[in-house]
């Protein structure tokens, strides 16, 4: 093999000082220092941060319309166009639930309500979000298309007794949703 | 002798299967390529039993007559070809005629076998037919499994997923029939979900003797119903619920409650009547959610009277009692079982032997009865009895006695009559001259005739009870007792059958199970008494002391019983279903 030899770089007086280097390495820093000042810093925009930095200052900023489509935040139950709970309580989320989050209470509707066809709707609907695990099988488990891991991931609370998300809540977060299969048409 | 003996052989050797076979009353059956000896009479459905081979059915139920109408046990037939004229049947090297297949299936459950059949439950043909028919019975099914009370246990789920197609290739609409139907107290009717297996129908009327279900409608439209200007209230309706294989019939105590993969089973008795129906308690955590009859030939066949399984839930009510309560001033105050087993045996100690009189109750398990034996000896009082609770039987499975052990009662303290001695108590008590009485598990002012006066001349009055009641009112010491589903012990029923019970669920609060705290007063009132370590030790000492109970443990009892005494008193059902049997209506 032969053997090739590597010729130190010959470097110039100005060079072998350092100074310059080092002194181009500060005009940079003070640059961006000073743009910061300034509010104007450089990727500021595209990390949603104020400008002082490039440091997104959470919880003031937020990140949340980066987040994808298959974000999995907390799980929720949704509504349909027209109102109807979407939730039979059929109960295989809690099934599946790997650490046990779901309890349900099963309820029957009411025969004077709009929905009365349906017959079955949840009573009492908790998922505890201390024990959520945020693995989206309750979702993917669900044949009626009633629960949705949402987009919200800040699940905060000074209690345990508030980490638990009742009926009222999971409709808060889930909202309205569109556009599913309407399993409980005039057909049926 | 020695000369017959070879001649013997010779005809044994010629036997064939057929003729060894018959001698036994049995004909030989091929299933799935195995040739096995079944008893002449045989249904195909029974004789695939008896080789492990469940052949998938709706319509056809043991207990039941086989309309043969759901088309769902359709299994392959072959029979010898018949011979030509003159010409003798062929037999192969194993002794069997060649089976000659039908080309079209037969349905298993109405048809018997015959000798040299062969029967295939697996094969292109069976496999077909059973995707065929699967495919119409879900045609107009209307697929609402998740709010449907029976999925999880339901044979359509199951079917659909063994033989099903997986796609519906269904395009017209569906027929819609009446859902969530109010057709009896207990009972709710969704015809959509019915696969018309007539199962409830025949039920109703051959068993329940009560036939107000029928089809109505013709084609699709078919559905059942109850007829005109009556209603399913019969007391045996629930059974229907229980033997529906889809979710047509449901109950209405049960419905939307739990779905039944969250549910523990445990298998216990009935302890509503004499008769001691097996069960099987459903429950999901502490909580009971249902009772439901489990087969026993010997007891209750395969069903359960409506108002015994729904007695649960007096159980499960906000007024049980969970801790020892003592009575200071007049009021009822808790304490620790220490200090209400220790008041308990001061007062029964300060009075004569003839003062004192125990209630025991015909409801509790042969363990506290030996006990409560125990106790009276130790107290030296013959004033022991239960009270008696004779009413109508129900001509099926409500015995007469709705104590569900008054023959344990009477085997274990040796008496005929366990309940003589009630009248005399009461007396007793009215005069003042029993000063003392220990009342387990009975309100005596609700059915044992005592007047609340008489029970205030009581010096001392120690109750034991489940719940809140007017006597333990009365009383000094109250100690809380156990349910039944909350305890593990024996009873003898009313044709002397010892059964158990296991435990289902925790009693409330500080309970502790009746023989615990039956012991810990024996032990304050006989200190030469040994507190047995466990319900086990009981029902050992009682066994080696009563020649009934000989050589029983709860493991010898098993889940079906075991008879350790006849006492001639029949169950009517049972005797109804033995008459359907010997008429062939039925399998058994």
């Amino acid at each position: 093999m032969a053997i090739i030899k590597v010729e130190r770089p010959k470097l110039t007086a100005g060079e072998k000082v350092y100074f310059g280097s080092i002194f181009k390495g500060m005009v940079i820093t003070l640059r961006h220092a000073f743009k910061s000042l300034l509010g104007k810093s450089t990727g500021a925009e595209a990390l949603n941060s104020s400008g002082m930095g490039i440091t997104m200052q959470y919880p003031e900023q937020k990140w949340d319309d980066q987040l994808p489509e298959y974000y999995r935040g907390a799980p929720a139950l949704v509504t349909d166009e027209l109102d109807r709970e979407r939730c039979v309580s059929c109960q295989l989320c809690e099934f599946i639930c790997p650490p046990k989050a779901i309890k349900i209470t099963p309820g029957e509707i009411p025969s004077n309500d709009e929905w009365a066809k349906v017959e079955k709707r949840p009573k009492e609907f908790d998922i505890d979000m201390i024990r959520c695990i945020y693995c989206g099988m309750c979702e993917e488990v669900c044949p009626e298309q009633a629960i949705y891991l949402r987009p919200d991931y800040v699940i905060t609370g000074t209690e345990r007794s508030e980490m638990v998300h009742d009926k009222k809540r999971l409709y808060e977060i889930g909202g309205k949703r569109v556009g599913l299969v309407n399993k409980w048409n005039d057909l049926k | 002798m020695s000369e017959d003996a070879p001649a013997n052989t010779a005809t044994a050797e010629k036997q064939l299967p057929k003729d060894l076979a018959a001698e036994k009353g049995m004909v030989n059956v091929q299933i799935d390529g195995k040739w096995i000896q079944v008893p002449r009479g045989t249904r195909m459905i029974e004789a695939a039993k008896m080789v492990g081979t469940e052949v998938p059915h709706y319509c056809y139920h043991p207990k039941l007559s086989s309309p043969g109408n759901c088309r769902m046990c359709l299994v392959q037939m072959g029979m010898p070809p018949r011979p030509a004229p003159g010409a003798a049947p062929e037999y192969g090297d194993d002794g069997f005629q060649k089976i000659g297949w039908m080309p079209r299936p037969v349905i298993a459950c109405a048809n018997t076998v015959a000798e040299n059949m062969g029967i295939r439950t697996t094969g292109d043909l069976v496999e077909t037919t059973r995707e065929g028919v699967m495919e119409f019975l879900l045609i107009n099914h209307p697929l609402d499994c998740p709010i449907c009370d029976q999925a999880g246990e339901c044979k359509l789920q199951e079917f659909s997923v063994e033989h099903g197609r997986g796609q519906s290739r269904f395009k017209e609409t569906k027929i819609k029939k009446p859902k969530n139907v109010d057709i009896g107290k207990n009972i709710r009717l969704d015809d959509e979900r019915c696969i018309m297996c007539s199962r409830c129908i025949r039920f109703m009327d051959e068993v329940a003797d009560d036939p107000v279900l029928g089809f109505s409608q013709r084609g699709t439209n078919t559905s059942v119903t109850v007829h005109p200007g009556y209603r399913l209230d019969n007391n045996y309706s629930l059974n229907t619920a229980d033997i529906c294989p889809v979710g047509a019939l449901t109950s209405n105590d049960f419905r939307f409650q739990m779905r039944v993969w969250f549910l523990k089973e445990t298998k216990s008795i009935d302890t509503n009547c004499g008769t001691g129906a097996n069960t099987v308690i459903w429950t999901r955590g502490n909580e009971i959610f249902r009772v439901t009859p489990r087969q026993n030939d010997d007891v209750n066949s395969a069903w359960m009277p409506d108002s015994h399984r729904l007695a649960f839930n007096t159980l499960q009510t906000d007024d049980r009692l969970t801790s020892p309560l003592v009575q200071k001033d007049g009021k009822h105050v808790g304490t620790s079982w220490m200090e209400a087993t220790a008041k308990a045996a001061e007062g029964l100690g300060m009075c004569q032997p003839n003062e004192v009189a125990i209630i025991a109750s015909g409801r509790m398990s042969n363990e506290e009865l030996y006990l409560t034996k125990k106790i009276a000896e130790a107290l030296g009082t013959d004033l022991l009895t239960i009270v008696p609770r004779l009413e109508e039987s129900d001509g099926k499975l409500i015995s007469a006695d709705r104590n569900p052990n008054t023959t344990g009662a009477s085997l274990i303290w040796g008496t005929d009559d366990p309940a003589a001695k009630i009248d005399a108590i009461r007396e007793g008590v009215a005069s003042g001259k029993i000063k003392s009485l220990i009342v387990l598990q009975e309100d005596l002012l609700a059915e044992a005739g005592f007047k609340a006066e008489d029970l205030e001349k009581l010096s001392h009055l120690v109750s034991s009870h489940t719940h809140a009641n007017p006597t333990a009112t009365h009383a000094k010491v109250v100690l809380p007792s156990v349910g039944f589903a909350e305890k593990r012990a024996t009873y003898v029923n009313v044709t002397g059958r010892l059964q158990r019970t296991n435990q289902a669920v925790i009693a409330p609060g500080e309970t502790r199970d009746d023989w615990e705290s039956l012991a810990a007063l024996l032990a304050q009132l006989d200190q030469e008494y040994e507190t047995p370590a466990s319900v086990d030790k009981i029902l050992n000492s009682l066994a080696s002391e009563i020649e009934a109970f000989k050589g029983q443990t709860f493991g010898s009892i098993g889940d079906l019983g075991v008879q350790i005494t006849e006492t001639g008193v029949t169950i009517p059902l049972l005797e109804q279903e033995k008459a359907r049997v010997e008429s062939g209506q039925v399998v058994g």
